[in-house]
């Protein structure tokens, strides 16, 4: 986020486009509800009819996939009706002219065409967005898991930026991070490409500076490139990857096309799996190891808006079960590699030193409230907003888009489009929810959203189990019909092993972020007859 | 800003602030029951009462807007003796069942009864009786305890914009309830219990795990990115509850995740030893060729541990970690490091990423980490 939570209820408009905020990020939704309760106007893009829509001033039910399409023909009427900034397009970015070119065609009837949004909707968005004084905009997978998922969030960056709408108090771009700590697991380098506190693997000086705090005796690290976890499953099927140790993650469950993460992680040689269950993960792996929950030891997360907050032991792993930490200092201890901490915090200690945006914060500083980085120095207060003053690349440029359709539309013979996400009692591949009796009492079991039309027409009533296939597989699901989805499309939530909306979708990945577009690909429906 | 004076001290405050506000701004205790600082004013409870200069009869200092020059008096013996009398009539058909209650000792009510000594009630009268409606997993309703304060009914309507509940009826026979007084089906986020005032709503989870001799442990909740700051309330090793206290980022409020998703701590089902494969994977319980699509049974994991002893061997931390290292070692040496690869978790610390990453790099020699956060 570059703004903070705190900052929500102080927008005069929020764009939510791509993001089930209420059932995803309830406690940011709730912040949302508070921002139009004191006035704001919300504008929700979403393909379905989620429960934010209630409150929203403007409901866009475009296409899944349009994104870009929706995003350039706001901004074409944004661009014709004089909304945007000019002094801010000058001073702090570059390439507006021939990006404003390719907008021309984006008109609000082309954009209509592509999205099935009206065209005079299109229109009140733009104006909605584009006389706002503090906007945010905020979106989550719904933006970024297409196999254009990128170019959707360059059409985000071009909006904001033509509208001068970045780098203010409550006014800003949002992604809304799914997870926990995944904000801070990127911060610390859990990424192929980045060292921790994103600085680049393969620019000169950065490996040395590297090489000079964890190799001091003159060892190299590795210039190669890394892959990441979805070009990981590919390597392990052709081969060139023999083992892989996962921490804490449940692939077989949350990645694309099960089938082939399933074969792609039995081919391996040697798996590690670390874990709190015994996850569908873990049940291919040659070694187990048992680990501590959040609960069972001390350390930080960072949350979605960079707040650095403090995470405290309140009680004993079970049996001997112990700290990923641990674990990982044994092992590395057993390959001849000597991690020397005393305490956890020094970790953190370590960090700072890497990464100036850190450098302020320490446990001490935290033990009451989070900091939020970039946070460069002990007496700094941390930064609740991005961008005050100057972009660090200097210039933000902007970068032509042009729309292009998802990889994998309905068809003739798969006619339906499947998007899969979460629902609001379960959480990702539902290794902790799903131990929890009182919430599979209110979320026993998997289904597929289907618009009351497209039911009909198949014949299909409430709890029906039917087959749901795509060209990757099929699985048995019970139906729920509903008005959220948009005829012709149908919604699974991922949470279920039962009924793994994985098994459906798509390894198609966008070209440069490398994420799998999980929101749009090709199924069909059949009753299960009764014989 | 206006500016007034309570208590004969000066204290100017926002257009439009309560005197209670103002008062609550020097620290002056004034007790209510109804009151919430982020919920519309109701004036329902009567015990912030407060003599005005000017005014002729008290006034509920929550309803009542500051104004410039007013003098307010928030305690006499007069206005002790109003409040005393309101909390007895609150009381009047209050089962006295703190001896049982879920609520006793972190109880609103039960603690202004304690500081008004209220022993006797001269005002015993009808009890009011319900009948329990309470399938749900989350919310237990003991609403012949609830004083209709209505914070359970603006909370759900003006923060959480769900109305789950309203008041029904009349007169003795008011209530607050679902719609055809239905059992609750709703978000469960559990504002409604974490405002009342009494025992009318407790978190079903909650019960007999104990109302003393827990510690409170300020930590962060382990779900999606919000980053709400969660107290974890610990007796003999076990989560027993949750709540978040109102000077937080998320001000209090939690989802039904944050607030009653913590069994899994002390799931049975927890891993507690190092396993090791002995099974072939081809043997593997879970062969997607035979079951497309792969339902059901996955590997059955009983109480207590794992009941799939057909597939792995518990082993020693030592063999664990001598046979990982081995087998690294040797995958190291015959394919390179970038033959390994490595999957940190959005749901471990900061520390074990930065940890895990530098294992990677350092300790393997690849670029070849990453995390789930594309899915």
């Amino acid at each position: 986020m570059t703004n903070s939570i705190p900052e929500i209820e102080n927008h005069d408009v929020i764009f939510v486009i791509g993001s089930n905020t209420t059932e995803t990020h309830p406690i940011i939704g709730l912040k949302m509800k508070k921002a139009v309760k004191r006035g704001a106007e919300l504008i929700v893009a979403d393909p379905r009819k989620i429960d934010l829509v209630r409150f929203s001033t403007l409901w866009l039910q475009h296409r899944p996939g349009t994104d870009v399409a929706l995003l350039n023909s706001i901004m074409h009427v944004i661009l014709k009706k004089d909304l945007i900034d000019k002094k801010f397009i000058d001073s702090r970015t570059e390439g507006f002219e021939s990006f404003k070119e390719s907008l021309s065609e984006y008109t609000p009837e082309q954009g209509e065409r592509i999205t099935g949004v009206p065209k005079e909707t299109i229109i009140k968005a733009a104006l909605l967005y584009g006389n706002a004084v503090r906007p945010g905009i905020y979106y989550t997978m719904g933006i970024t898991q297409h196999s254009h998922g990128t170019e959707n969030v360059y059409s985000i960056a071009n909006l904001a930026l033509m509208t001068g709408n970045l780098g203010r108090e409550c006014t800003g771009v949002n992604p809304l991070r799914g997870q926990n700590n995944v904000q801070g697991a990127t911060d610390m380098g859990c990424v192929p490409d980045f060292y921790p506190g994103y600085q680049k693997v393969n620019i000169p000086g950065i490996k040395e500076k590297f090489e000079m705090a964890w190799l001091p005796w003159g060892a190299s690290l590795s210039s190669n490139t890394g892959l990441t976890a979805t070009e990981m499953s590919g390597a392990a099927m052709n081969g060139s990857i023999k083992a892989m140790y996962i921490m804490g993650e449940n692939p077989v469950l949350s990645d694309p096309d099960m089938k082939h993460t399933i074969n792609a992680l039995k081919k391996l040689d040697f798996l590690i799996v670390q874990d709190i269950f015994l996850t569908e993960t873990a049940e291919l792996a040659d070694v187990i190891l048992p680990a501590a929950c959040f609960a069972e030891k001390d350390g930080t997360f960072t949350n979605t808006e960079r707040r650095v907050q403090r995470v405290r032991k309140a009680v004993e792993p079970p049996g001997e079960a112990k700290e990923d930490s641990y674990i990982i200092i044994e092992l590395a201890k057993r390959l001849g590699y000597e991690m020397k901490y005393n305490v956890i915090e020094d970790v953190l200690q370590e960090a700072r030193k890497l990464w100036p945006a850190l450098a302020g914060i320490d446990y001490g500083r935290i033990s009451k409230a989070g900091l939020q980085w970039p946070c460069p120095t002990l007496d700094h207060p941390g930064t609740p907003y991005l961008f005050k003053g100057g972009f660090p690349r200097g210039k933000a440029s902007f970068t032509k888009v042009e729309y292009r359709p998802s990889e994998e539309l309905p068809d003739a013979k798969y006619p339906f489009l499947l998007s899969t996400g979460r629902q609001l009692f379960q959480y990702h591949t539902g290794s902790m929810t799903r131990k929890i009796d009182a919430i599979n009492k209110v979320s026993p079991f998997a289904y597929i959203e289907i618009n009351p039309e497209d039911a009909d027409r198949l014949g299909i009533d409430d709890g029906d189990l039917i087959n749901v296939s795509s060209r990757r597989g099929s699985v048995k699901i019970k139906v729920m019909i509903s008005e959220r989805p948009l005829k012709g499309t149908v919604f699974i939530p991922f949470h279920f092993k039962e009924a793994p909306a994985n098994i459906l979708t798509s390894r198609k990945l966008d070209p440069i972020s490398k994420i799998p577009e999980l929101k749009v690909c090709a199924v069909k429906i059949e009753p299960i007859k009764l014989k | 800003m206006v500016t007034l004076k309570i208590d004969g001290r000066k204290v100017t405050v926002r257009k439009l602030s309560t005197i209670l506000d103002a008062a609550r701004k020097l620290d002056i205790p004034i007790p209510t029951l109804c009151h919430h600082p982020e919920l519309s004013p109701y004036g329902g409870c009567r015990l912030c009462l407060v003599e005005i200069e000017g005014i002729a009869k008290p006034a509920a200092s929550c309803t009542t807007f500051a104004k410039e020059g007013m003098i307010v008096n928030t305690s006499s013996p007069y206005l002790e003796k109003l409040r005393r009398t309101n909390l007895e009539l609150i009381l009047s058909d209050h089962p006295n069942e703190c001896m049982l209650c879920e609520r006793s000792g972190d109880c609103k009510l039960q603690e202004l009864a304690y500081f008004y000594g209220l022993r006797e009630n001269r005002f015993k009268g009808e009890i009011r009786v319900y009948s329990k409606k309470d399938n749900n997993p989350f919310v237990t309703r003991d609403m012949e305890k609830c004083i209709l304060c209505g914070q359970c009914v603006r909370i759900c309507d003006e923060i959480q914009g769900v109305g789950a509940i309203d008041f029904a009826y009349r007169g003795l026979n008011t209530r607050v309830s679902p719609p055809f007084e239905k059992d609750l089906n709703c978000e469960f986020c559990g504002q409604c219990v974490a405002v009342c005032p009494t025992g009318a709503l407790t978190g079903k989870m909650w019960a007999h795990k104990g109302r003393q001799n827990f510690k409170e442990v300020e930590t962060i909740c382990p779900y999606c990115g919000c980053g709400c700051n969660i107290t974890l309330y610990v007796r003999r090793n076990e989560i027993i509850r949750i709540s978040s206290n109102e000077e937080t980022i998320n001000e209090g409020w939690l989802c039904a995740k944050g607030r009653f998703g913590y069994g899994f701590v002390n799931s049975p089902e927890r891993l507690t030893k190092p396993l090791i494969r002995i099974a072939p994977k081809e043997n593997s319980i879970f062969n997607v060729k035979q079951t497309n699509p792969p339902l059901p049974p996955f590997t059955k994991v009983g109480r207590g541990g794992i009941n799939n002893a057909a597939l792995f061997k518990e082993v020693t931390w030592e063999e664990a970690f001598q046979y990982v290292s081995k087998r690294l070692k040797e995958i190291k040496e015959n394919y390179g490091p970038d033959a390994i690869g490595g999957l940190a978790s959005a749901r471990c610390t900061n520390e074990e990423n930065y940890l895990f990453q530098k294992f990677m790099r350092v300790v393997i020699g690849t670029n070849n980490v990453d995390h789930c956060a594309r899915y």
